[in-house]
C-alpha cells in the first residue's frame, strides 16, 4: 500500500487522509478489543470455576448433606433446588404458554402490547423485591419459610420469560398454516392446539428451557422465603427447602477456606446445569427456526 | 398482522351452523381461559406493587421523605435513613453503566460491522452466555478471585494514573480494599454488558443499508459512517438500552451484597466498603425485626419505582423504533 503510494504521487496520502485511515484503525481495534475481553471474561469465570470446583467434586460431596461444621456435600440441596424449580416450572410455564396464545392469537393490536408491556416491566422488577412481596404474600400469614414460596417466586421471575419467548415463535408460525387448518373446517381453538402450537413447539420448548435456567441460579427471593433450613433432605415444600444458590451465597460469605472449596464445588456444579440447559435450548431454537422456515 | 385479519375474517365464513356446540364452547373456552391468565399477568404486577408498599406503609408513615436524606440506620433505636444505601446503589450503577455503555456499544459494532460473517453467531452467543452466568457464581468469582487482585493490583494502578487529578482523583484515593464501590461498579458491568450490547446490536441491524453505503460512497472510512451514520440514527435505542441496564443494576442484590463490603458510609473513595439498597435487604430482611423488614421493604419500594421507571421508559423507546423502522420498510 504505502510503496504504491509512494510510486504514484496521485495516490500519495495526504496527511489529512493518513489521519483518518489511522482514527479508523484505532477504533475498529479498540472494537475488537471489547469483543475480546467479554468473550475473555466468560471464559475466565468460567475456568476459575472449573479449577477451583473439579477438585470438590466426588460422590460424598453430591449426595452428602451440608453441614456447619466442616466439609459436608450437597445432595440435600440439589434435591431441594431441583423441587423448588420443578414447581415454578409446573406454574409458570403452563400459564405463560396462555398468555403467549392470547398475546399472539386473540388479542388486539392494543391489547396486546399492553400485555407484552406488562409483562416487560414484570421482567425488570428487581427479583430481591420478587422476594418480598412473596415473603409478605405466604411466609407472613403462615409464620414459616418455605419452599413452596421460593416456587412461587422464581415462578413470578419465569413467567414474563416464557410468555415473551412463546409470543415471539407463535408469531413465527405462518398464517398459511393456520389458514389451512381453518380451512380443513377446524374451529379455531382446534387449529391454535392441534395445529399453532405443536407447530411452534420447539421454539417453546426453548422458551421454557432458558427460563429454567435463568430460575435454577436465582438466590435473591430464595435467600428471604427458604433460607433457614436443616442439613438434611428435605422433600416437603411446605418446610424451608436446602438449595443450591443459597448455599453457594452462604459459604462465600464465610471466612472458612473449607466452606470456599464447597461453594466452588456448588458453583461448577449450577454453571455446569445452566450451560448445557441454555445450549440445549439454542440447539433447539436452532431446529426450530429451520423447521418454520421449512413450512413458510 | 396480515395473519390475524385473515383469519378474523375468515372463521366467521367457515362456522356459522353447521359449527357444533363443542366447536363454539372450545373457541370461548380457549379465548378465556387465555384472557384470564393473561389479566392474570397484570393483576400479579399490581398485586406485587399494592403488598409491597403495604409492607412498606409503617415505615413510609414512620420516616416520611426523610428516609432519603438521612442516613442513621439503627434499628435497635427505631431510627432509619437509607440515604447511605441510595448513595452506594447510585455510585456502583452509575459508575457500572459509564463502563459498561462504551464497552457494549463497541462489542455490537464489532458483532454488526467488522466481526468476519462465520464468527458473528458465535461471538454473539457467548456474550448472550455471559449473560446466563446466575449472579451469586458471579458475586463467588467477584469475592475469591477478583477481589484480591483488586487490592493488590487493579487499585494502586489506579490511584497512580488518575490519583493525581485534582477533583477526580480523589475517587482513586485512600486505602486499598479488596470489597467495595469498585468492584460492585466492575461486576456489575459484567452483568450489564450483555443486556446493553444484545440490544445495541438488535437496534444497529435496523439502520437502512442505503445510509451506511451512501457515507461509504462519499469516501468515508469505516469509522466515519459509523459515526455520521449508525451511531445518530441508533441513539434512541442505546439510550434505551443504557436505561435497561440501570434498571437491571439497580435491582441487583445478591452479586453486589458479596464484594459491596456491606458498610453503611458515605465516602469520597471508590475504593471504601460502601452497600447498595438492594445489597441491604439481601443481608439484612431475613431475621430482622418487624420495624427493620418495613424499612426494607421502603427500600423495595423505591427499587420498584426505580426499575418501573427504567424499563418501562425504555420499553416504549424500543416500541417507537421498531415503529419507525417497519414503516420505513413498508414505504
Amino acid at each position: 500500500m504505502s510503496q504504491r503510494a509512494n510510486a504514484h504521487p496521485l495516490l500519495a496520502q495526504t496527511g489529512n487522509l493518513r489521519r483518518r485511515h489511522a482514527v479508523n484503525r484505532v477504533m475498529e481495534i479498540s472494537a475488537w478489543t471489547a469483543a475480546l475481553l467479554a468473550v475473555a471474561v466468560l471464559a475466565l469465570v468460567i475456568a476459575s470455576v472449573a479449577v477451583k470446583g473439579a477438585g470438590e467434586i466426588n460422590i460424598d460431596f453430591l449426595t452428602g448433606n451440608t453441614s456447619n461444621f466442616g466439609a459436608g456435600g450437597i445432595g440435600n440441596a440439589i434435591v431441594g433446588s431441583a423441587i423448588i424449580v420443578g414447581i415454578a416450572t409446573l406454574m409458570a410455564v403452563p400459564f405463560g404458554i396462555l398468555v403467549a396464545i392470547y398475546t399472539s392469537e386473540f388479542a388486539g393490536q392494543r391489547s396486546g402490547f399492553a400485555i407484552r408491556y406488562v409483562l416487560d416491566i414484570l421482567n425488570g422488577v428487581p427479583t430481591i423485591v420478587t422476594g418480598i412481596f412473596v415473603f409478605g404474600l405466604i411466609v407472613v400469614p403462615q409464620h414459616k419459610l418455605s419452599g413452596f414460596a421460593g416456587s412461587l417466586a422464581l415462578a413470578i421471575v419465569m413467567l414474563p420469560l416464557v410468555a415473551r419467548s412463546c409470543h415471539e415463535v407463535l408469531t413465527l408460525v405462518p398464517g398459511s398454516v393456520k389458514e389451512a387448518g381453518l380451512a380443513l373446517g377446524a374451529s379455531r381453538w382446534r387449529t391454535t392446539l392441534s395445529v399453532t402450537v405443536p407447530t411452534a413447539l420447539s421454539g417453546m420448548v426453548t422458551g421454557a428451557l432458558l427460563a429454567v435456567a435463568r430460575a435454577v441460579g436465582e438466590t435473591a427471593p430464595l435467600l428471604l422465603v427458604t433460607s433457614v433450613f436443616a442439613d438434611l433432605v428435605q422433600t416437603d415444600p411446605s418446610q424451608a427447602l436446602p438449595n443450591i444458590p443459597v448455599i453457594i451465597y452462604r459459604y462465600s460469605e464465610s471466612p472458612d477456606p473449607v466452606k470456599h472449596a464447597q461453594a466452588w464445588g456448588a458453583a461448577l456444579i449450577l454453571i455446569l446445569f445452566v450451560l448445557v440447559i441454555s445450549i440445549v435450548a439454542r440447539l433447539l431454537s436452532a431446529r426450530s427456526r429451520k423447521r418454520l422456515g421449512a413450512v413458510r | 398482522m396480515t395473519t390475524e385479519s385473515a383469519t378474523a375474517t375468515l372463521s366467521p365464513s367457515l362456522g356459522g351452523k353447521r359449527r357444533g356446540v363443542l366447536d363454539r364452547v372450545g373457541d370461548r373456552a380457549l379465548y378465556l381461559i387465555t384472557l384470564l391468565a393473561a389479566i392474570g399477568s397484570v393483576v400479579i404486577l399490581g398485586g406485587l406493587t399494592y403488598k409491597v408498599v403495604d409492607l412498606a406503609s409503617g415505615a413510609i408513615s414512620n420516616n416520611g421523605l426523610g428516609f432519603i436524606t438521612t442516613s442513621n440506620w439503627d434499628p435497635v433505636h427505631g431510627q432509619f435513613g437509607a440515604a447511605q444505601f441510595l448513595y452506594g446503589t447510585a455510585v456502583s450503577s452509575f459508575g457500572a453503566l459509564l463502563l459498561a455503555t462504551p464497552l457494549s456499544i463497541a462489542i455490537a459494532l464489532f458483532l454488526t460491522e467488522l466481526a468476519p460473517r462465520g464468527t458473528r453467531t458465535p461471538i454473539a452467543t457467548l456474550v448472550e452466555l455471559l449473560a446466563g452466568i446466575p449472579s451469586v457464581i458471579l458475586g463467588l468469582w467477584g469475592i475469591l478471585v477478583l477481589a484480591p487482585l483488586m487490592q493488590s493490583t487493579v487499585e494502586p494502578a489506579l490511584h497512580s494514573a488518575l490519583g493525581w487529578i485534582p477533583v477526580i482523583g480523589k475517587l482513586f484515593a485512600g486505602e486499598y480494599s479488596p470489597v467495595g464501590l469498585f468492584p460492585a461498579m466492575v461486576i456489575l458491568t459484567i452483568m450489564t454488558v450483555p443486556i446493553v450490547s444484545s440490544l445495541t446490536r438488535e437496534i444497529f441491524t435496523t439502520v437502512p443499508p442505503a445510509a451506511k453505503e451512501g457515507a461509504l460512497a462519499l469516501g468515508g472510512t469505516r469509522w466515519e459512517m459509523i459515526k455520521t451514520v449508525v451511531l445518530p440514527y441508533s441513539r434512541p435505542g442505546i439510550v434505551a438500552a443504557v436505561m435497561l441496564g440501570l434498571g437491571r443494576a439497580v435491582g441487583e442484590a445478591i452479586a453486589v451484597s458479596q464484594v459491596i463490603g456491606g458498610a453503611p458510609s458515605i465516602g469520597s473513595s471508590l475504593f471504601l466498603p460502601a452497600q447498595s439498597a438492594a445489597g441491604q435487604i439481601a443481608a439484612q430482611y431475613q431475621g430482622g425485626t418487624p420495624d427493620t423488614q418495613s424499612a426494607l421493604a421502603y427500600l423495595a419500594v423505591i427499587l420498584l419505582v426505580l426499575s418501573l421507571v427504567f424499563t418501562g421508559v425504555a420499553r416504549l423507546l424500543v416500541r417507537a423504533i421498531q415503529q419507525r423502522s417497519e414503516g420505513r420498510s413498508q414505504a
